[in-house]
């Protein structure tokens, strides 16, 4: 296994299924009356987030307890990092505390990989700048499989603002790795320059796109996006790249719904479809956990010291 | 003052001669040079050139002497073979004044490794707005004649039509940093492929490209003279090529690091790879090297830019623009195939033109200011930041191993580096 | 773990063949069913990745003398294991228990080798996770001594002295294709 998990793309195909199915082994455990296992006991987990992300934090935190880890919790917000402390300094510290992991979420695209530089213990991407979110795309997978059954073969529609997007990116790199074809959606001010080079189609229209889809997934769109041009309205952008219930009976009958969260609702998505049973949202977060558990054990339970 | 006899050097045509190096001056060369009581240099297998001439060096004194000073830049200039340096006005204060340039060039002066040839900024405090004092800059002791604003791009084009214009009264040249501002907000590197993949906002081509044209245009309607710093793109080549064919009086540098490294380079999220214009697709790359034997593009310039480590050891987002450059060019522009004649052209005898520095950037002969470098072709090093004269470590060469090595650089007559080290 | 055991022909010495196999696992399930008075409330958990088609054949066996289907499970520990740093992460395999559950049941906790006792103390603490059994008793093919642990087999189907430097090897059919425990020399 590898050491640390930085970008969807250091998983292989054997390797990402490792972890869907170690992590519907950690599923099960959900339903016991002991959630708690032993297996990372004595080991020290340190969530170290740069960004507001409540969900994710206790997703990993979650995750990590049940693993019987030590966790502790580094936000920016109250600590020396908010005093411009350097990410090499508070990665220096953590190394002199005996971190075994650390989760890092970071404005700044690449930070993990600064920091797997300057740390021993496995260095876990929770979000990094525009640039990835490899456990959401593996939790996102484990969801597709466990409602579809499959992923090879599966068509998968990311839509929305993709430019700005981790969840994006790792989604597409981890989706191809596991055999799922991926169309990306959006305008095209929303689409990266040099996306032609990602193993994705891209297209421009969402209502051509849905009758093929067997997941869509609609990606959070920030309002502020607007005043850099990148769309005229609000309205403008709903209307053209928003799902909303008559959208959505385009659909196959099996397709299902997806959205990272936090959803604007009303704006990529109304609240109709948000709550359908076709949503997965919900599930998503309870995936959450079980993947993070899976990515934790892989990491960290083989680690040779 | 010591006399040298510098023995069997080969000079530029390839033929080996002696050189007798007297008073300042190239006294004798070839068997006429002999001197009573002359210091002998054993120059065999040795390549003499003209002292290297960089138009694009910070040596970020005033302000940042934690990331370097005058006088560690001009030691890390004579350590890469050069004899003059034109320092950057973007310090802190900016030199925009007359009182900053002159101090600049009197450090040069008292350091005395290199010409230190102070650069003017166009506008005040490199703002954009308003032009600085070009003519009392260039009436100062500095005897300023390039002017620049580089790290910034003198956007306003009625602006910058102006700046072309005064500084015709003391032929002076406007060394243009070409990016529009508005299309490279936030950017970070190349925008492409490996952009869109690292989520690195981007720093499309086109940015550079829109304000070589639009400069072109603007120094070709007011007859001025225009360099361009740092160029990095095909489009950029092909914009200048143009525009020298229209007989627009445009020069252009581009720097080894654009010659040799590409955007790739940003997969690790290293800074020490992030520079501005960013790395560019290999496709670029070999279009600057087709330019640069093809004289569209003028001359070679280092873009030398100390950062200070808490700059660099950080997030990507975070890290200043630019690399070191001074002690790793000569080796850098051999290792991508410049002959030796073509490295005295682009980084001695054109630069030295443009930037009006008539001591500099002459071949050894009778009578011409000795400032010439010793250059071991043979010779393989392996680059060690911690080894560089530099205050800063911010080199991209690190580990790499590059041919060719400066054994000895003299500034008018007296030698700045021997056998491989500075003098002091 | 979990792969077929290589079966080359000079691989070490045969402790029990395959027709001394069956007549050993009959053995245990005849001890079984003597001492828990024909194996009322009794659960088979097999502990991976041999225990388990143990578990299967001691049941199977159980039935055939007396007539009477006892559960059998499987208890994977890997996630309880003490050794993953030394060792490595290794993939889960399913948990699952007679329908229902463990609780007030005699379970029987079934492998291969006793060696350590690390594996065994390792389930016990999975099983405290998993439900209350009433007893808790321990069945092994083969008990090869060198314990590091106070645990002991209720069931030994054989005992084999072994030095540290020999390993012990239980091929079963499900898994391997074929019956035999070997002795081998550690290379």
């Amino acid at each position: 296994m590898i050491r640390h998990l930085l970008s969807a793309a250091d998983l292989d195909a054997d390797n990402a299924t490792l972890v869907l199915d170690t992590a519907a082994e950690m599923a099960n455990l959900a339903g016991r009356e002991v959630k708690k296992l032993p297996t990372l006991r004595g080991r020290t987990v340190v969530n170290l987030f740069y960004e507001d992300s409540t969900r994710t934090r206790i997703s990993f935190e979650a995750a990590a307890k049940r693993l019987s880890a030590d966790v502790i919790n580094f936000s920016a917000k109250g600590s020396s990092v908010s005093k411009g402390e350097s990410l090499k300094d508070t990665a220096l510290t953590l190394q002199a505390m005996g971190a075994d992991a650390v989760v890092i979420r970071h404005s700044a695209s690449g930070a993990p990989h600064r920091l797997a530089t300057w740390v021993d213990g496995s260095v876990l991407n929770a979000g990094d700048g525009t640039h990835e979110h490899p456990t959401q795309a593996l939790l996102d997978a484990y969801t597709m499989r466990a409602r579809l059954g499959r992923l090879d073969g599966l068509a998968v529609a990311i839509v929305g603002d993709v430019l700005h997007s981790r969840v994006a990116r790792s989604n597409v790199l981890l989706l191809h790795t596991l055999g799922a074809r991926v169309t990306l959606v959006g305008p095209p001010t929303l689409l990266p320059v040099g996306v032609d080079a990602w193993p994705a189609k891209t297209s421009y229209d969402l209502d051509a796109v849905l009758p093929d889809a067997d997941v869509v997934m609609m990606l959070r769109v920030q309002r502020e996006r607007m005043d850099d041009a990148y769309f005229p309205s609000v309205r403008e952008y709903s209307r053209r790249y928003g799902l909303d219930a008559v959208r959505m009976r385009k659909l196959p009958e099996h397709a299902i719904v997806m959205h990272p969260g936090p959803m604007n609702r009303g704006m990529e998505i109304s609240p109709d479809v948000a709550d359908s049973p076709r949503s997965t949202i919900v599930e998503q977060v309870a995936n959450g956990v079980s993947v993070r558990m899976a990515v934790l054990y892989l990491l960290l339970g083989g680690q040779h010291k | 003052m010591t006399t040298y006899l510098i023995k069997g050097a080969a000079i530029v045509d390839g033929s080996a001669t002696d050189l007798l190096i007297r008073d300042g001056v190239v006294a004798a060369v070839g068997r006429d040079a002999t001197g009573r009581g002359a210091e002998v240099i054993d120059a065999d297998g040795l390549v003499a050139l003209p002292g290297l001439v960089d138009l694009h060096t910070h040596l970020r004194e005033p302000g940042r002497e934690d990331a370097e000073t005058v006088e560690s830049g001009s030691r890390a200039a004579a350590l890469g073979g050069y004899t003059a340096v034109c320092a950057m006005a973007n310090t802190d204060p900016v030199a925009d004044t007359a009182g900053v340039v002159e101090q600049v060039y009197r450090l040069g002066r008292a350091a005395g490794l290199v010409d230190v040839q102070p650069i003017g900024a166009v506008t005040v405090g490199l703002a954009g707005e308003r032009l600085a004092e070009l003519g009392a800059m260039a009436t100062s002791a500095a005897r300023v004649r390039i002017f620049s604003d580089d790290g910034h791009c003198v956007a306003d084009p009625r602006l910058m039509r102006r700046a072309l214009e005064y500084v015709k009264a003391f032929d002076g040249i406007v060394a243009q940093h070409a990016e529009e501002p508005r299309l490279t907000v936030g950017a970070q590197m190349h925008e492409g492929d490996v952009s869109a993949r690292l989520g690195l906002t981007g720093w499309p081509a086109v940015a550079e490209e829109a304000i070589i044209a639009r400069d072109a245009l603007l120094a070709e309607h007011v007859g001025s003279r225009l360099h361009i710093c740092h160029v990095s793109t095909a489009g950029s080549v092909e914009i200048l090529r143009w525009a020298k064919q229209r007989g627009i009086r445009v020069t252009a540098e581009v720097t080894p690091h654009h010659l040799l490294l590409t955007d790739t380079r940003a997969e690790s999220y290293d800074p020490v790879f992030k520079v501005n214009p960013p790395l560019r697709p290999s496709a670029d790359v070999a279009a600057l090297r087709a330019a640069l034997a093809e004289g569209v593009i003028d001359v070679v310039a280092t873009d030398h830019a100390p950062h200070a480590v808490e700059d660099k050891e950080c997030e990507w987002g975070y890290a200043r623009p630019g690399m070191l450059g001074l002690e790793t060019a000569l080796s850098v522009v051999r290792s991508v195939g410049l002959s030796w004649d073509a490295i005295a052209t682009r980084l001695s005898r054109v630069p030295a033109r443009i930037g009006g520095l008539t001591e500099h950037g002459q071949d050894p002969a009778p009578g011409v200011p000795a400032n010439l470098t010793l250059v071991d072709p043979a010779a393989t090093w392996t680059v060690d930041p911690a080894a560089l004269a530099s205050r800063s470590r911010n080199t991209p060469y690190a580990g790499m191993t590059l041919p060719a090595r400066v054994v000895a650089t003299f500034l008018r007559g007296s030698p700045t580096v021997l056998d491989g080290k500075a003098v002091r | 773990m979990g792969h077929p055991r290589t079966a080359g022909p000079a691989a070490g010495k045969t402790i029990l063949t395959s027709a001394e196999l069956a007549r050993v696992v009959d053995r245990i399930a005849h001890q079984i069913l003597e001492k828990t008075e024909g194996a009322r409330d009794c659960a088979l958990l097999g502990i991976p990745t041999r225990g388990v088609p143990l578990a299967r054949r001691l049941a199977a066996r159980i039935e055939a003398f007396e007539g009477n289907a006892v559960p059998a499970g499987v208890l994977d520990i890997t996630l309880y294991r003490d050794d993953l740093r030394l060792r490595g992460t290794r993939a889960l395999g399913p948990t699952s228990l007679p329908t229902d559950g463990i609780d007030a049941r005699r379970v029987i906790l079934v492998d291969d080798v006793l060696f350590s006792g690390r594996t065994v103390r390792a389930a016990l603490d999975a099983l405290k996770d998993l439900g209350r059994p009433r007893v808790v008793q321990l069945a092994v093919l083969v008990d090869r001594g060198h314990r590091e642990l106070p645990i002991r087999a209720d069931y030994v189907g054989k005992n084999i002295p072994t030095a540290l430097t020999e390993s012990v090897h239980v091929l079963l059919t499900e898994v391997d294709g074929l019956d035999e425990v070997r002795l081998e020399e550690k290379h």
